[in-house]
């Protein structure tokens, strides 16, 4: 390679950014692994993993955590769809739909939680308008953690809040697809429905991989939401590394919780690539 | 104005060769177009000179002046580009004026010089507004007034017109041509449309494959074009090509092609004769072979495949021998499908091509 | 036979502005509640049962939540925050996006990969280790420490998106501009970045918005300088209920706003796929 002609300043541009991800990003998860097999003086050690699995804590987190991710994830999925599906109907008024379908996505977990517990609380909306329909003549207690009402709190508000950047990613995906290939199927006789099946979602898969990979990321780390709706009666995966941490002083327990929810963002992103595995030449 | 001097230019992308050492020479005020398909290099070489690509070996010189190492603004050039590269947050006038600012000249004479190149393109009308408020057309007169504003020694122009629709591409075409008489610049211009290079060029650069295969006048490239490919580039349609075999006749050389015989004229047949193989390709163009309704002197029977009538004149495709030719006949010539004509070749016309080679051969 | 399909043409339209509807309202009643709540006086909010529709407007709610202690200076600190963090990863981010729009190089897909990548990563991973090294450095406690996470989950998504701006910005322009006089800074300055501005201020927007929302890192990260959501959340068990709902009213305007002003950006800010 000629040195004198080779352009220097690409990667000029870039190393800012790769010194800061480097420092602030890959470092910190070296350190994570340090702190969760680490013992204080530094001898490697499984004592704090094997804590972590022992503690009464962790398996009712692991399960709530698992069981918001299997209720949330598909749901999300299904709306956003629908929601994207409907935009390409070219509905009246689709620019403000678009707006009102994506505010969600400005609006922080803590929000949400605090308006779904607006909504669930014992003298709240929900009480208010069942009583007023008769249903109830008294408030019902949603949010008492014996029931399984805040996990359908949990879901609802994520539901809400977060079905917003599936939607847009798969909007954002179907707006790559040319009209002339769903034009076509319907020149050959599709229905709207064999359009759907036979043509966008096999198109749409990239999109649907990346809208599937982020929001179960996210909901592995799911966190305030959960506190401001249930309180302390529910636990989830990040709810306890903040315990072990701020509560309880441990920052060993707490970096393996981390690590936990790291292996399982990288298996079920690893798995998600793996099933909507894209072939090449199907995406132009 | 000055002159361009390419020597021994290189340059590669990665593996690719997009310009092979090439020598070019502009001379002052001449207007040079380099053609060719595309990616033949033609841009690449452009934009060698205008410096927006280092060269990897070679000089480039402008009046004079090695610029092989300068950055763009220190060449002295102006360009007008393939997609105008209006800058959208600027009015018209400050789009004009930039090249102005930028050489810091007095505000009197910028406002000046926009206005006279503004006349020259007949933008007068249109100096305050924005391009998004323009048609392509406009934009692109912007472009070329931009162009003209600046003391530039040189004008490079990278397929101009490519973006406009065909009827203001011909009407822009004719403009430009005055307005480059009128200016007198220097010269290069790009384009793949060989009908914009013969109409404009004084002279054109063939080029394929970062090479360039013939450097010449419009007609001469047009009439005796260097090679088979640029034989088959130039002209719609383009140039039919025949198989000949050369043998000798009496003492006369005979080329047997289309299923007849043609005899060349002496200097030709003394240049035939001296070929290592007796195999020709025997180049003429569609108008150049005329369509007899009987069979006459060396005229070679053919039957009529296709007729496509165009207005001014009828191109006809027929089939010669084993092989297919265009043929051009006035409009009102009638022919059917599977009519049998003869055709004659105007023997003086006819390029003929080393089949081995693929070179065209001239007398001397 | 005509008729039957343009019957059910219609009746497929009307269903679909039904349910786009419906689903408009599923987003919208929340956030109406909400705003029912926090401009409701304490009493109307621990009535029962509730007015789904609003009775006395009053700013009494709001002017409890920002009148209680330390309300006002976390609100600050999350401004602060939230601006440290967006001038740092444009600064930073940036100019690694307009290398990524601008060059061809060895490296560049991988670069891509890499930065994409990092969508995978959950970032509450990073604020345990971080607390730690910033307790070493001193810089425990202190905004930057947020702000300086806050950067490494924002800058992945601001190199990407301002690298899709800078190629929204022809380069040809830029190459007109240095042809015409303009060495390559001039040329960034006088074209690629006025043109790319309104795209660059939306990825400041999105920056914001994530920084502001932002809870785990920031309630690791600090003790006493706590932003407004982390602050809310460590509280929020002991707040009263009037608090809770005029606090959660309070990230939420400044969000939505926002929101609108980069709702042209949307798909390009959220919408990128792993291809």
């Amino acid at each position: 390679m000629n040195l004198k002609r080779f352009n220097w300043e690409p990667y000029l541009l870039l190393l800012p950014s790769i010194l800061y991800l480097a420092l602030f990003f890959a470092w910190p998860m070296v350190q994570s692994f340090g702190l969760a097999f680490r013992t204080d003086d530094g001898q490697l050690t499984l004592a704090h993993m094997q804590r972590m699995f022992n503690d009464v804590g962790f398996t009712k987190a692991l399960r709530n955590t698992v069981m918001l991710i299997i209720a949330i994830v598909p749901l999300q999925f299904i709306l956003a769809l629908i929601m994207a599906l409907l935009m390409m109907e070219r509905l009246r008024g689709s620019n403000m739909l678009v707006y009102i379908y994506s505010i969600p996505l400005a609006i922080s977990d803590l929000a949400a939680g605090i308006i779904w517990f607006s909504i669930f609380t014992e003298r709240g909306y929900l009480n208010s308008f069942l009583y007023s329909l008769g249903v109830i003549d008294k408030p019902f207690l949603f949010l008492n953690y014996q029931t399984k009402w805040p996990l359908v709190a949990i879901v609802l508000a994520e539901v809400w809040r977060a079905t917003s950047i599936v939607f847009v990613v798969l909007v954002a995906g179907l707006q790559s697809i040319p009209r002339d290939y769903v034009e076509a199927a319907e020149v050959f006789g599709a229905g709207w429905f064999a359009r759907v099946w036979r043509v966008i979602l096999p198109l749409l898969r990239p999109s649907i991989q990346t809208a599937l990979i982020l929001r179960t990321i996210l909901a592995v780390q799911v966190f305030a939401v959960v506190s401001a709706i249930a309180g302390r009666g529910m636990t989830v995966l990040a709810n306890e590394a903040y315990l072990w941490y701020r509560e309880y002083r441990n920052p060993h327990l707490a970096a393996t919780y981390a690590m936990f929810i790291l292996t399982i963002s990288l298996i079920t992103a690893f798995i998600y690539l793996r099933a909507l595995r894209t072939k090449e030449e199907m995406i132009l | 104005m000055a002159e361009i001097q390419v020597k021994n230019v290189r340059k590669t992308f990665g593996k690719v060769k997009a310009v092979w050492d090439i020598d070019l020479t502009v001379h002052d005020r001449e207007f040079v177009v380099l053609l060719g398909p595309s990616g033949c290099g033609k841009t690449t070489l452009l934009r060698c000179i205008a410096g927006l690509e280092q060269v990897d070996q070679g000089r480039i010189y402008i009046g004079q002046r090695d610029v092989t190492d300068l950055p763009p603004k220190q060449r002295q050039i102006a360009m007008v580009f393939q997609n105008y590269a209006v800058f959208p947050h600027l009015t018209v006038f400050e789009n004009v004026a930039f090249g102005l600012r930028m050489q810091h000249k007095p505000k009197d004479e910028i406002k000046k010089r926009v206005q006279d190149a503004a006349e020259l393109l007949h933008i007068e009308e249109l100096l305050d507004r924005y391009p998004a408020q323009l048609s392509g057309g406009q934009r692109q007169r912007v472009a070329v007034a931009r162009a003209i504003a600046v003391d530039a020694l040189v004008l490079l122009m990278d397929e101009p017109l490519s973006n406009l629709d065909a009827l203001l591409r011909l009407e822009m075409r004719a403009e430009l041509k005055r307005l480059l008489q009128e200016i007198e610049a220097t010269t290069l211009y790009v384009t793949h449309d060989q009908v914009e290079a013969l109409s404009l060029g004084d002279r054109i650069a063939v080029m394929r494959s970062g090479q360039i295969l013939q450097y010449d006048t419009p007609l001469n490239v047009y009439d005796k074009p260097a090679d088979l490919f640029i034989g088959g580039f130039i002209g719609n349609p383009p140039m039919n090509f025949l198989d000949g075999e050369v043998r000798t006749e009496d003492g006369q050389v005979v080329v047997h092609t289309g299923g007849g015989d043609i005899y060349p004229p002496p200097d030709v047949g003394a240049m035939l004769s001296r070929l290592k193989e007796p195999s020709v390709l025997v180049g003429i163009r569609a108008e150049n072979i005329e369509t007899l309704p009987a069979p006459a002197e060396g005229a070679l029977q053919a039957e009529v495949l296709v007729v496509e009538p165009l207005g001014s004149h009828n191109l006809i495709t027929m089939q010669l021998g084993t092989e297919q030719v265009k043929v051009n006949t006035s409009a009102d010539f009638k022919a059917q499908p599977g009519q049998t004509l003869w055709l004659r070749l105007n023997i003086d016309k006819i390029c003929w091509i080393e089949k081995a080679t693929g070179r065209a051969m001239y007398p001397d | 036979m005509k008729q039957k399909t343009f019957s059910r043409r219609l009746i497929g339209r009307v269903l679909a502005y039904l349910l786009a509807i419906l689903i408009a309202l599923w987003i919208l009643i929340p956030i109406y509640f909400i705003t029912v709540a926090a401009f409701s006086p304490k009493d109307v909010i621990y009535s029962w049962p509730k007015s789904l529709l609003p009775q006395t407007i009053s700013l009494e709610t709001l002017l409890f939540f920002i009148n209680a202690q330390y309300v006002l200076d976390s609100l600050w600190n999350s401004v602060k925050v939230a601006l440290l963090t967006l001038v740092i990863s444009l600064v930073i981010g940036a100019p690694a996006g307009y290398a990524l729009a601008r060059y061809i190089f060895p490296g560049k897909d991988a670069f891509r990969i890499i930065i994409l990548s990092t969508r995978a990563f959950p970032i509450v991973i990073l604020s345990i280790p971080l607390a730690v090294t910033f307790m070493q450095w001193g810089l425990y406690d202190k905004l930057i420490s947020v702000a300086l996470l806050h950067v490494a989950m924002a800058l992945p998504t601001t190199i990407l998106v301002t690298s899709s701006v800078f190629i929204g910005v022809s380069k040809e322009l830029e190459e007109a501009a240095t042809v015409f006089g303009c060495n390559r800074v001039q040329a960034f300055t006088r074209v690629a970045l006025p043109l790319a501005l309104p795209g660059l201020a939306a990825s400041a927007i999105f920056t914001f918005v994530l920084s502001w929302n932002e809870v785990f890192a920031a309630t690791i990260l600090t003790i006493q300088n706590r932003t407004l959501p982390a602050r809310m959340f460590v509280q929020l068990a002991a707040s009263p209920i009037p608090f809770r709902f005029a606090g959660g009213f309070f990230i939420l305007v400044p969000a939505v706003v926002f929101m609108f002003f980069i709702r042209r950006y949307l798909f390009s800010l959220w919408g990128i796929t792993l291809k």
